[in-house]
């Protein structure tokens, strides 16, 4: 199996992996760094359950080939920045507005939130709502994450 | 229940936290030192004899560490209705014969998930193709290819029930109506694929950590078909990425994953594709359904003569409980006074249909909704009146089939009604907007013991500790509908603690107390949540006791847990804090640790279930007639589970079941060529997406559920039910297009109207 060296910025780290040439960035965060936040529900960037945040835009990790991320920064669900209560605002309000049910999307809505909310402090339920037509829920029904990312912009304020 | 400190509130589910981080392990996240990576080979061909397979080729491949076929296992069947084996009808790996595209027929385990694929390549079988069937007339036909020999009609297994008089009934009504309905198989779509992950012990007995929603069913399942002892098998549940009823069997790869760990010494994981999960995976029933009904001329229901046909697939899966089901819920809701059903389940060469959210509801009740709104036309009553004048009370029965021991119905009419201005709305809407109301009744756990356990349907343990906590240990599963909140929420009010106080372990079968049956029919809250109530009074009565003898109190005082202590009630001084009570018991124990046994079974509550949810729900559409798309604007919905145990958590699955409703009704279908599914990708399965989901408004009648615990029953499968009936209403109301066959279509609605040619 062919490898290939790859070296960027992961969860404010500078990272360097030697990985076979036919993994995508997904496989690499989960198997080769044993972050396991990001999930794989459909292998096909349909899902959005692999999302992670690369230069500040959100992707589907499961499409993205690893060696694009070479000299790029990535910031996956274990890599958010911390406040005292121990965790981002925007888990706090997935938390507290049920935003969780199974939790197997729940790493990459996140994802898509923290992308959109680092762009767009103030968004509209539209704006939340295009951000995260990319990530499918099956539990929910989107309304209680919809709330959820509302309500982190505001505490974001 | 305004005293509660903890039931009734907004509380954040507990594994909220971990799943917010990333840090909740789900299984597909297990990795164990030398652990190899599983493949299934699977049927291209819907019916065949197997004439030879040749593994040579796979297994000389570098890094292939083990490939089984039906030829090395101990050929020995399974199936969830244990309680009736001739209904047992699959293999974990194909013997002679495939059923369906997709039907497991070899396994590969190797160094890596690349290997195990190409090995997969390498295996050469030869089939003799045989006739095959794809729908339930052919295969009822004379003369259709036979799929499994014991069943020579392919129908394997009927239900009836009948009560009333039913050509009474008809001679007696003054209205008559009689339609066929056809509902279309969907899938569960859960995010989270199937995984499982299987290591053995020196001695061979196995630990499994899988994805599912009934560890108890997938202990004794495999070990039987191990031919091992149900105690050589530990099944863990790690957390799930939901099943919505799609992961409560014995699967195929946890059969290989143990059987090859066992072979190799060397744990084992299997991981579905999202290819494989809709390609073969399990799948809600298509059924045909034939129903008539008669009213009297105001619209008094009068007799229902209902006859289904499931559309099984290859094998049996959990047919035989939805075919009991509809027919169930094919009597709910209303008063039939003279009630005929007749149910079939039949094989066809099509991946198994199996448990589906509502389990029998969605399609039996699509019909019935259907007929009522057809007959409220016709009788030219509105369509919400009659359905009230039908309307199931507390304290109705239904022989064979239910006791009503509470139920909101009618007040969730009148509630639905008023929240969105019904009468007033129904008529003014216009051009191409309609308004429609569909209904529900669902089950709150089963009482029929199809698997033969042999223990109580639900169980806990409490451990409590001197330093006031306690650990509830149960086998009950939290899939992702929260459960494990809702009993420590329980727990928590049971015992005057706080949430924090609790420690909970879960579906863990060697550690948990025997057993639980798991998560299917809303069963969790009522029957673990009854279990959890059962050992936390036994805990209690032993503090009482002790803290009685402390403070000398007068034997006719009561007592109460609250607020972390014990003691005479309404006298918080009068006692001590829960700690120091745990101490104090102990003590007097000689150092014997305070624990408790509970369980629950129903008895006494008929053969279908101890206690029956409510609801009733409208939509309202928006109809291109040009385009024939489907806009739906708004839902309301109004429901009766009993005792709201946790606000938040309701809202949430209400939510989740318009969505999957909303798919149900409008989008989501299966494309099937000779057996074959053709959309396999979540690009081609059509589910509502965040921008697709209209605003709803939703509103809890409270009823006090004397079966529940603390009142509740079932929230959040019943709910699956309503939507497609209530949205066909509404597409009727937009547009005089009726539909009678799901799922609604732009092009079933202009065919309909008219304006396009078959």
């Amino acid at each position: 199996m062919k490898t290939q060296t790859v070296s960027f910025t992961l969860n404010g780290e500078s990272v360097t992996a030697t990985v076979p040439q036919s993994w995508n960035l997904l496989r690499t965060l989960r198997d080769h760094f044993e972050l396991t936040g990001a999930k794989e529900g459909c292998g096909e960037g349909e899902c959005g359950a692999c999302t992670v945040v690369v230069d500040g835009d959100a992707v589907n990790s499961c499409l993205y080939p690893v060696m694009e991320a070479e000299g790029k920064t990535i910031v996956t669900i274990e890599g958010l920045e911390k406040t005292d209560g121990g965790l981002h605002p925007i888990q706090d309000a997935f938390l507290n507005n049920n935003g969780v049910q199974c939790g197997y999307c729940t790493s990459g809505m996140i994802m898509s939130a923290k992308a959109l909310l680092d762009k767009n402090p103030a968004p509209s339920e539209d704006d939340i709502r295009t951000s995260i037509s990319g990530n499918i829920c099956r539990c929910t029904g989107y309304v209680q994450i919809v709330e959820s990312i509302d309500n982190a912009s505001k505490m974001m304020k | 229940m305004e005293d509660n400190t903890i039931i009734g509130k907004d509380i954040p589910r507990t594994d909220g936290r971990v799943k917010a981080t990333g840090e909740a392990i789900y299984t597909d996240d297990i990795k164990l030192p030398g652990m190899l990576h599983g493949k299934l080979l699977r049927s291209p061909v819907a019916h065949a004899r197997i004439v030879n397979i040749d593994v040579r080729k796979a297994r000389a491949l570098p890094g292939v560490k083990c490939i089984i076929t039906g030829a090395d296992t101990p050929k020995i069947k399974f199936g969830n209705w244990r309680l009736f084996p001739a209904t047992q009808d699959e293999f974990p790996l194909a013997v002679d014969r495939v059923r369906f595209i997709g039907d497991e027929v070899a396994a590969v385990a190797a160094i890596d998930r690349e290997t195990a694929r190409e090995a997969l390549e390498l295996i050469k079988v030869e089939y003799e193709e045989l006739p095959a069937v794809f729908d339930v007339d052919s295969a009822t036909a004379k003369g259709a290819p036979v799929l499994h020999e014991n069943s020579p009609s392919n129908i394997s297994i009927d239900r009836k029930i009948q009560y009333g008089d039913i050509e009474k009934g008809f001679a007696e009504s003054d209205y008559m109506h009689e339609d066929v309905f056809t509902v279309h198989a969907v899938s569960h779509a859960y995010l989270e694929p199937c995984s499982s992950v299987a290591q053995a012990d020196i001695d061979g007995r196995i630990t499994l950590w899988t994805s599912t929603q009934t560890p108890y069913i997938v202990q004794c399942l495999l070990a039987a078909t191990l031919g091992l002892r149900e105690n050589d098998v530990r099944v863990i549940k790690p957390y799930v990425g939901g099943g919505f009823g799609g992961k409560m069997e014995l699967r195929p790869w946890e059969f290989c994953a143990a059987f090859m760990a066992r072979k190799t010494g060397r744990p084992v994981k299997f991981t579905l594709t999202r290819e494989e999960e809709l390609a073969c995976g399990r799948r809600r029933h298509a059924m045909k359904l034939h129903s008539k009904v008669g009213f009297k001329k105001d619209g008094t229901l009068v007799a229902k003569d209902l006859k289904i046909l499931l559309d099984g697939g290859a094998y049996n899966s959990m047919g035989p409980t939805a075919t009991f089901l509809c027919g169930n819920f094919g009597a709910m809701l209303y008063r039939y006074p003279n009630y005929r059903f007749f149910g079939q389940h039949v094989y066809t060469n099509k991946p198994p249909a199996g448990a589906m959210r509502g389990f029998g509801a969605p399609q039996s009740l699509f019909a019935a909704e259907t007929q009522m709104n057809i007959a409220a036309k016709e009788l030219g009553i509105d369509p919400i009146d009659i359905r009230i004048k039908n309307a199931m009370v507390t304290g109705d029965e239904i022989p064979d089939v239910a006791t009503i021991s509470s139920c909101g119905f009618i007040e969730s009419l009148e509630e639905v009604a008023k929240m969105c201005d019904w009468k007033k709305k129904r008529k003014n809407l216009k051009n191409g907007k309609g308004l429609g109301v569909g209904c529900y009744s669902f089950i709150s756990g089963g009482v029929f013991n199809w698997f033969n356990t042999q223990y109580p349907f639900s169980s806990a343990e409490i451990r409590a500790f001197a330093d006031g906590t306690v650990h509830l240990l149960t086998m009950a599963s939290d899939i992702g509908q929260g459960s494990d909140t809702a009993l420590k929420q329980i727990l928590a009010e049971e015992l005057g603690l706080k949430m924090a106080d609790i420690r909970l372990t879960a579906a863990d079968t060697a550690m948990t107390p025997q057993a639980d049956l798991g998560t299917w029919g809303s069963r969790v809250t009522l029957m673990a949540g009854n279990a959890v109530i059962d050992a936390a009074r036994k805990i209690k009565e032993q503090l009482f006791g002790a803290v009685s003898a402390k403070f000398n109190l007068n034997v006719i005082f009561d007592m109460e847990c609250r607020d972390g202590r014990v003691h005479a009630a309404g006298k918080p001084d009068r006692g001590m804090s829960f700690g120091d009570a745990v101490a104090f018991v102990q003590k007097t124990n000689r150092g014997e640790p305070l624990v408790a046994r509970g369980s629950y079974t129903p008895r006494g509550k008929g053969l279908v279930s101890p206690a029956f949810s409510f609801g009733a729900q409208v939509a309202e559409v928006d109809v291109d007639k040009e385009t024939g798309n489907v806009k739906v604007n708004k839902m309301w919905t109004a429901h009766d589970c009993g005792t709201v145990l946790n606000h938040m958590a309701v809202e949430g699955q209400l939510e989740g079941s318009i969505q999957m409703g909303l798919g149900y009704a409008l989008s989501e279908q299966f494309v099937m060529d000779n057996g074959r599914t053709l959309n396999t990708t979540f690009l081609d399965y059509k589910m509502p997406h965040a921008m697709d989901m209209p605003p709803g408004e939703s509103a809890c009648i409270e009823t006090y559920e004397p079966e529940g615990p603390m009142g509740a029953k079932e929230a959040g499968e019943g709910l699956a039910s309503p939507t497609a009936p209530a949205i066909a209403e509404a597409v009727f109301h937009a547009t005089g297009y009726r539909c009678k066959d799901l799922p609604i279509t732009p092009e079933k609605i202009l065919k309909g109207l008219g304006k396009l040619e078959d």
